[in-house]
């Protein structure tokens, strides 16, 4: 989001999720869409089947995807800015880059140009993998489309080097021309339900609702204003940052409380034994959820919540689209809505909050949200409506920077390869890469509750290509414990070409073989992102 | 502005109709609200013409005129169609005899009672019993799917299943096997669909029009027409699909979509269809809990919501706001979020407020 955000001024998706149905190339970078966004996934496989799109994968795994693909560039994990260099430079060589938006639209492409020069196919197979006729091909491909679109996920967010590999995607584009119209554009991919409408409600460390920077002092007065009290003006911790200074001493900045809603950060969070430990440290503990998680059972006090069909509110959607959420059943027990228990706990603690409704709480997100200020929750009754939407008659925005970027002109950033934080070496020889399965979910707390997705989706597997499997031994469906350098894991041995030599493969929805007891916490340094999708490690079987 | 050749002007049953060229008769019938009865036409499948009970006359086609498929023929301008002529309702009949003639007269016991095309045209076209009293197939219903039940008994080849695979999830797990009498619609050699390249989206059993494909989950558990039906937003990944809640008060039985959704047009995966298990599972947190002696024990709101307040105060009188640090959630709505952002920054005085957009 950083990363899209500082080169257009708007981190969201910039194009509708129909509107992808328009390209005529799709390009899908570390995302694996069938399995973690399955119906835009049948979007994608549509365009190509009765669409004539063409679809370019770039992805160390053979995901699903790749048999609808007119090319699949398998590079190795975290090389992607190396790849993305190379098919701007190629595009450059060929005389495809668009002049005139450049010039009219865009603002330091000088630099690019330069930093794109060393990056030429050879170079960028030496780094990526991916053979130099296949850059030039991709390159051709994407360049030479009327409408090109890009989409990506966690693939391509979760690495040290995520904010540098959005930019990259985001010059790509700038430099073809292919923003501000139907099939064109970046697009990001929101994991959870409502990622999008958390960050819109400035569930973030540095900014209100809207994206408006608690570092802005004219801003700060404004809200100041509008919730009646003095506002803290130091930017706060990330979730990352947070749980691992979890139990630290306060005198160094340490967290010696925390209240956590719905997430269950043991198991999503990388380095487990380390979250632990801070959680278990902590003088206070408050968690609100639907279960007793793995981090619920360390709490002081927790607060039971009701689930998305016992209350009503909106969710947004990947697509910044505002839709409705309605109460179906009462919640179970003694459980409350969310927004009702935060609002007893902040009465008790002396912030009054009398709030009546959900729909009476989004009228206050309208006041102080521009994006936000003409949606009503009997405004999305129909079919939802796409941020940004200012006033009440604005039909809504499916399509950004149509005109000019939300920041006035897109902002290039030469970007230079940086390789992930652990590479390999003779004790730690494999790359561990993670992901979903389509029958799990997340950290695994609500599909697992589900006897048929667990028929589907038993237990975790480590995905291993024969050669590796035959060079370290390892034998197919026998347990193998994955030993990086926080810690070991064990499941079950999968023999598959699906990963290439060198790559190792597993979910993260298991608490009995988490596969984030062992990834790497090495954050992005401006998104703070771990780096999830690369950990240095090994494989041993009894 | 449309030019005049790309619409075409008819009448279905002297109602003038103006409809864009290529649509067949029974869009233009349905766009002059004239119900034409069907089992395997369905708006986002490629017409087959498959069940023939959709069949019409042409006004002013003489003697001996053809009944048509109004599914597959194209409308033309100066059609005069007649949908409830002697003949075809004549020819629906019969089509109906035949398919009940190997059809289980279970209603009683049948899941989609109330929610079943085949027993709704039996109604309204009074067929009660059948005239041909043959060979009947007999399948044992085949529930070795997590999700979905095959009752192959109650399928009436309309081939809509195979096509909603085929088409709109392009899994091409289903189509037709054998010949004749014996032809089934189901998975290569019949296999379990946990041994084909199913995906479990259970797109088949939305589109099913009778009991063959029903729910594994909410079998017994209440029959669609008895139950709440709210349109509500999928809790699972960003796509935000629309989804129907059917429930019976205290319980999910059943989720479903809507063919008309803007963002899903009626398809779903399989988490959004079948993992709502959650929602009424029996290891709910149904009190809150406080931490007594080392164990966590149930406790009154009141007690907890103190405890609470208490021990974020006494944080923040001895470290400060910045030493309290606020986890909020994009499972939760934008209302909650807003919320927990707000209490963290003007309730408690600290901007270490975060959520899992990263992980």
């Amino acid at each position: 989001m950083a990363g899209l955000a500082a080169a257009f001024g708007s981190g969201a998706m910039t194009n509708s999720l129909e509107d992808i149905g328009e390209a005529d190339v799709i390009l899908v970078i570390g995302s694996n869409t069938t399995e973690a966004h399955p119906i835009l996934g049948l979007n994608i496989i549509d365009s190509v089947k009765n669409k004539d799109a063409r679809l370019i994968v770039a992805e160390p795994r053979r995901i699903p995807l790749v048999k609808y693909a007119d090319m699949w560039l398998s590079q190795k994990p975290g090389t992607d800015v190396a790849l993305i260099n190379g098919l701007m430079h190629v595009i450059l060589d060929i005389g495809l880059a668009d002049k005139s938006f450049i010039k009219e639209r865009t603002e330091g492409f000088a630099a690019v140009v330069a930093m794109v020069e060393k990056y030429t196919p050879d170079y960028v197979e030496s780094i990526t993998g991916i053979p130099a006729a296949d850059i030039v091909r991709a390159a051709e491909i994407y360049a030479g489309a009327d409408k090109a679109t890009i989409i990506y996920a966690m693939g391509i967010t979760q690495h040290t080097t995520g904010v540098d590999n959005v930019m990259t995607l985001a010059n790509l584009a700038m430099m073809t021309g292919n923003i501000g119209q139907p099939g064109m554009g970046v697009n990001p991919l929101r994991g959870q339900n409502n990622v999008q409408g958390a960050c819109d409600m400035g569930a973030l460390p540095n900014v209100y609702p809207g994206y408006q920077s608690v570092a802005d002092v004219g801003v700060r007065k404004s809200f100041e204003a509008a919730w009646g009290r003095k506002l803290p003006k130091k930017p706060g911790l990330t979730a990352t940052e947070m749980t691992r200074a979890a139990g630290t001493p306060a005198a160094k900045g340490g967290i010696r409380a925390m209240y956590i809603m719905g997430e269950n950060p043991i198991l999503s969070e990388p380095d487990q034994a380390h979250i632990i430990a801070g959680l278990k440290g902590l003088d206070f503990l408050v968690v609100q959820d639907i279960f007793l998680t793995e981090t619920a059972r360390l709490a002081d006090v927790v607060l039971p919540a009701a689930t998305f069909a016992e209350k009503s509110g909106t969710f947004t959607s990947t697509e910044r689209r505002v839709q409705p959420v309605r109460k179906a059943i009462q919640p179970p027990g003694e459980a409350l809505s969310d927004w009702k228990i935060i609002g007893l706990v902040s009465s008790k603690f002396g912030y009054k909050m009398n709030y009546h409704s959900s729909a009476a709480i989004f009228e206050e997100i309208a006041a102080v949200t521009p994006a936000y200020g003409g949606i009503s929750h009997h405004r999305i009754e129909v079919c939802g409506i796409h941020w940004p939407c200012p006033t009440p008659g604005h039909p809504g925005t499916p399509i950004l920077h149509t005109e000019t970027f939300a920041r006035g002109k897109g902002k290039f950033h030469a970007i230079d390869y940086k390789p992930p934080a652990e590479v390999t070496d003779a004790k730690y020889p494999l790359i561990l890469t993670t992901g979903r399965y389509l029958a799990q979910w997340h950290t695994g707390t609500m599909t697992r509750k589900v006897d048929g997705l667990n028929e589907i989706e038993p237990e975790a597997r480590v995905d291993i290509n024969p050669a590796d499997a035959k060079k370290y031994g390892v034998k197919n469906k026998r347990s193998v414990t994955v030993t990086t350098r926080r810690g070991s894991v064990t499941a079950k041995a999968r023999l598959t070409e699906d990963v290439p030599v060198g790559v190792i493969y597993m979910p993260f929805h298991y608490a009995e073989a988490a596969a984030n007891a062992v990834t790497n916490p090495a954050l992005d340094p401006v998104a703070k992102i771990p780096e999830l999708k690369v950990a240095a490690a090994k494989i041993s079987q009894k | 502005m449309a030019r005049k050749s790309d619409t075409v002007s008819l009448f279905i049953n002297d109602v003038p109709v103006k409809i864009h060229r290529g649509a067949s008769i029974m869009e233009a019938a349905h766009k002059a609200k004239v119900d034409i009865p069907h089992l395997c036409n369905h708006r986002h499948l490629t017409p087959t013409g498959a069940c023939r009970l959709c069949v019409v006359e042409l006004e002013g086609e003489g003697p001996g005129r053809p009944l048509i498929a109004a599914c597959a023929r194209p409308a033309e301008s100066g059609m005069r169609v007649l949908t409830h002529t002697d003949r075809a309702v004549a020819a629906r009949r019969l089509v109906l005899e035949l398919l009940l003639s190997d059809h289980p007269g279970d209603c009683l016991t049948c899941e989609q009672s109330g929610h079943c095309k085949l027993q709704d045209l039996a109604y309204e076209y009074q067929v009660a019993d059948s005239r041909f009293r043959g060979r009947r197939n007999r399948y044992p219903i085949d529930t070795a799917n997590p999700f979905i039940v095959r009752d192959f008994e109650k399928c009436v080849k309309c081939y809509r299943c195979a096509q909603a695979c085929q088409e709109l999830q392009f899994c091409e797990v289903i189509d037709y096997m054998g010949r004749g009498f014996d032809t089934m619609v189901t998975s290569a050699l019949n296999r379990p669909l946990p041994e084909t390249e199913c995906v479990q989206c259970g797109r088949c059993v939305s589109v099913c029009p009778v009991g063959a494909l029903t729910e594994k989950p909410s079998r017994y558990r209440g029959r669609s027409k008895d139950l709440k039906k709210t349109v509500t937003t999928c809790p699972y990944c960003g796509v935000g699909c629309a989804i129907v809640l059917e429930t019976d008060g205290q319980h999910i039985v059943r989720v479903t979509s809507r063919e008309d959704s803007p963002v899903n047009k009626g398809d779903l995966c399989v988490k959004g269809r079948f993992g709502y298990g959650f929602v009424n599972s029996p290891d709910r947190l149904i009190t809150p809990l406080i931490r007594k002696d080392g164990e966590l024990v149930p406790a009154s709101w009141n007690e907890a919501i103190a405890a609470v307040a208490a021990g974020l105060k006494r944080t923040k009188q001895e470290y400060g706001a910045d030493a309290i640090g606020f986890l909020s959630s994009s499972k939760c709505t934008n209302e909650e979020n807003y919320l927990m952002q707000k209490f963290a920054r003007a309730g408690v005085g600290t901007n270490n407020i975060d959520n899992c957009a990263r992980l």
